[in-house]
């Protein structure tokens, strides 16, 4: 059933809505999927869609709720804006909001408010337009002994457990962590695309997890075993001098220390500017996609093996 | 004077980002004064202009004190400001959200890494700032509460108030907040609009730094200066917050520092298509209209004044 979560009237002839759909048989648990908090990240819709078309088609195996909230910043999506339009604002910084806020406050509080009480959220993030990245979970050090275990069921690629950020205590996941609802955040994919195996795979892994919870009784696959890592496995690779990137592997690959990951280019002279080099052996997990560079601008993260 | 250029980034297409500096007098670091962090902030740009113009007709006249030395930045996103807009051009980050910067992280960790290490042994530390809605304030020194806050010293500046800020999780990544952290005494400046430009704003903005470096023996006495205010202290957090209620066109009837009593008629907002009235905004307390908000179109619930409670 199509809820609303929350409705605000914009200033001219206009309702905002952020909906859900809630898919319900019986009484086992809650699980909430989650995504759209930033607008210009798509791999979401279709894990969404792909969840709830499974669901339609084996509504008998269903034991307890299923909500999809497939747009938590509808403006953004519509107007290819990353943050919330009108307010230049980052949506997953104004968590956990409050009522009698600004609108962009109360949406957050709302949303808060809904999805709080569930037994495991995912929230599908899908990087940005500049980087690609691998199905992976990123979970803060102070939640890892809690959501490593579930994030083993989702047919992740891999499990990014980070230092804890004073700045990343405004995110939906961190108000959800904090007040007890198990919320974990995938990032995969690239901005403003769709990557049809990547969107498959966690649809596999969440009714991998819906299994595991007892409340999807179809067939399921077994999941894949994720790397699980730290910070400290993880070297960056940022772009020592502008122009453009042209890279010489593929997104997932396996590299040595001093293998050749890509060039940075002058269109202007044809010389290349920086020829860049593995730091280490291990697995290009993310990727820069969006070819033009600024010095800095990150080019490749690569999981140390 | 001295112009230095603090750093530069080379540009695929565009000329180098520069981020420029004017330095004046010798000797120890007294006060650094930052103006435009964001593309937007052109009231601050013009603020500095103008704190260069006099400092440098200071220095002229041998009015910068012996073994002090003041260094101006006018502006540290002249890439933004050039494209008019308000956020990094390709990544849209907020290099005011990036301190204390990384020099091997991303742009704009490495712009603010690059300025930090110039400005972060200045023993004081001025922002001129805006807020992140578009708006007017009274003219105010604003100081967060990190332990080493220094109320006495944001009187200096003779504005009409000193705000106290209870700083939240994104406050640790400001420039403001990381000059605390080592050990400046820092204060972020608000005096007027951001993007267009108040004369009388800007003036006043000049005339509490100069009153700030002469309390601090940093610079002699320019004799015709205002001595300015002597400050209330509000911790913001108490500032009375109004809010629209209905979304739609805004007619706003007071202006920053008017009085107001409990009750008074502050805006309507009015339904857009047949200009019926949606909501009257009454105050809700006696007190000083401290913040008006300046846009026509309002949304639900938007904070369109903020009042300094009697
Ligand atoms: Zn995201």
């Amino acid at each position: 059933m199509i809820e609303t979560v929350t409705k605000i009237d914009l200033p001219v002839d206009e309702s905002l809505r952020i909906v859900k759909n809630r898919i319900q048989a019986g009484k086992g648990k809650r699980i909430s999927i989650v995504t759209g908090t930033h607008g210009d990240e798509l791999e979401g819709q279709a894990v969404c869609f792909e969840v709830g078309k499974r669901l339609r088609e084996q509504p008998g195996c269903l034991n307890g709720t299923v909500d999809i909230y497939p747009a938590l910043n509808p403006l953004g999506i519509d107007s290819i804006t990353r943050g919330i339009p009108g307010f230049d604002l980052d949506m997953n910084r104004i968590f956990p909001g409050s009522e009698d806020g600004a609108m962009t406050e109360y949406m957050a509080s709302r949303i808060v408010g809904d999805i709080a009480g569930s037994d495991v959220c995912i929230d599908i993030h899908a990087s940005n337009i500049f980087l690609r990245e691998i199905p992976q979970a990123r979970i803060n050090t102070h939640t890892a002994q809690q959501l490593v275990p579930m994030a083993e069921f989702l047919n992740l690629d891999f499990v990014w457990v980070h230092a804890a950020a004073t700045v990343l205590e405004s995110t939906l996941a961190h108000s959800l962590n904090s007040a007890g609802t198990p919320t974990l955040v995938v990032e995969m994919g690239v901005g403003m695309r769709i990557t049809r195996d990547y969107c498959r795979q966690l649809a596999d892994g969440i009714f991998c997890l819906m299994h595991r919870m007892g409340i999807w009784t179809g067939e399921v696959i077994a999941p894949k075993k994720p790397i699980i890592s730290t910070d400290g496995q993880v070297q960056f690779i940022n772009a020592a001098a502008s122009g453009i990137f042209i890279p010489q592997v593929e997104h997932t690959t396996q590299v040595c220390r001093g293998d050749y990951i890509g060039d940075i280019v002058s269109p202007l002279t044809g010389i290349v500017v920086d020829r860049i080099l593995s730091p280490c052996d291990g697995m290009v997990f993310t990727l820069r996609e969006y070819p033009v560079v600024d010095e800095g601008s990150l080019i490749a993260r690569i999981l140390e093996v | 004077m001295k112009r230095k250029i603090i750093f530069e980034l080379k540009s695929l297409y565009r000329d180098s980002f520069r981020v420029t500096g004017f330095l004046f007098g010798h000797g120890e670091k007294s006060a650094c004064i930052v103006g435009a962090l964001r593309g937007n902030e052109v009231q601050q740009l013009y603020t500095c202009s103008q704190l260069v113009k006099t400092l440098k007709r200071l220095e002229a006249e041998g009015r910068i004190c012996d073994g002090k030395s003041i260094l101006v930045v006018p502006s540290v996103n002249t890439y933004s400001m050039n494209i008019k807009k308000r956020f990094w051009p390709t990544d849209n980050t907020d290099i005011n959200r990036m301190f204390p910067g990384y020099d091997l992280g991303e742009t704009t960790q490495r712009i603010a890494a690059g300025l930090f290490e110039e400005i972060k042994d200045y023993k004081n530390g001025i922002q001129f700032a805006s807020f992140y809605i578009p708006g007017v304030f009274v003219p105010h020194v604003r100081i967060m509460k990190t332990g080493y806050e220094n109320v006495d010293m944001a009187r200096e500046f003779g504005l009409p108030y000193i705000v106290l800020r209870q700083p939240r999780p994104y406050d640790t990544t400001t420039l403001n907040y990381n000059w605390q952290v080592w050990e400046s005494h820092a204060f972020s400046v608000y005096a007027g609009t951001t993007d267009t430009i108040n004369h009388d704003d800007v003036t006043l903005a000049v005339n509490a730094v100069l009153n700030f470096l002469r309390k601090e023996g940093i610079i002699r006495s320019s004799g015709f200066v205002h001595e300015g205010y002597i400050a209330s202290v509000v911790a913001e957090n108490e500032l009375v917050n109004v809010q629209t209620g209905a979304a739609g066109i805004i007619d706003r009837f007071v202006q920053p520092g008017a009085n107001v009593v409990r009750g008074d008629l502050l805006s309507r907002v009015l339904d857009p298509y047949d200009g019926s009235v949606r909501s009257e905004i009454l105050s809700p307390t006696d007190g000083v209209v401290f913040f008006v908000q300046e846009e026509p179109l309002v949304y639900a619930n938007a904070s369109v004044y903020k009042i300094i409670r009697e």
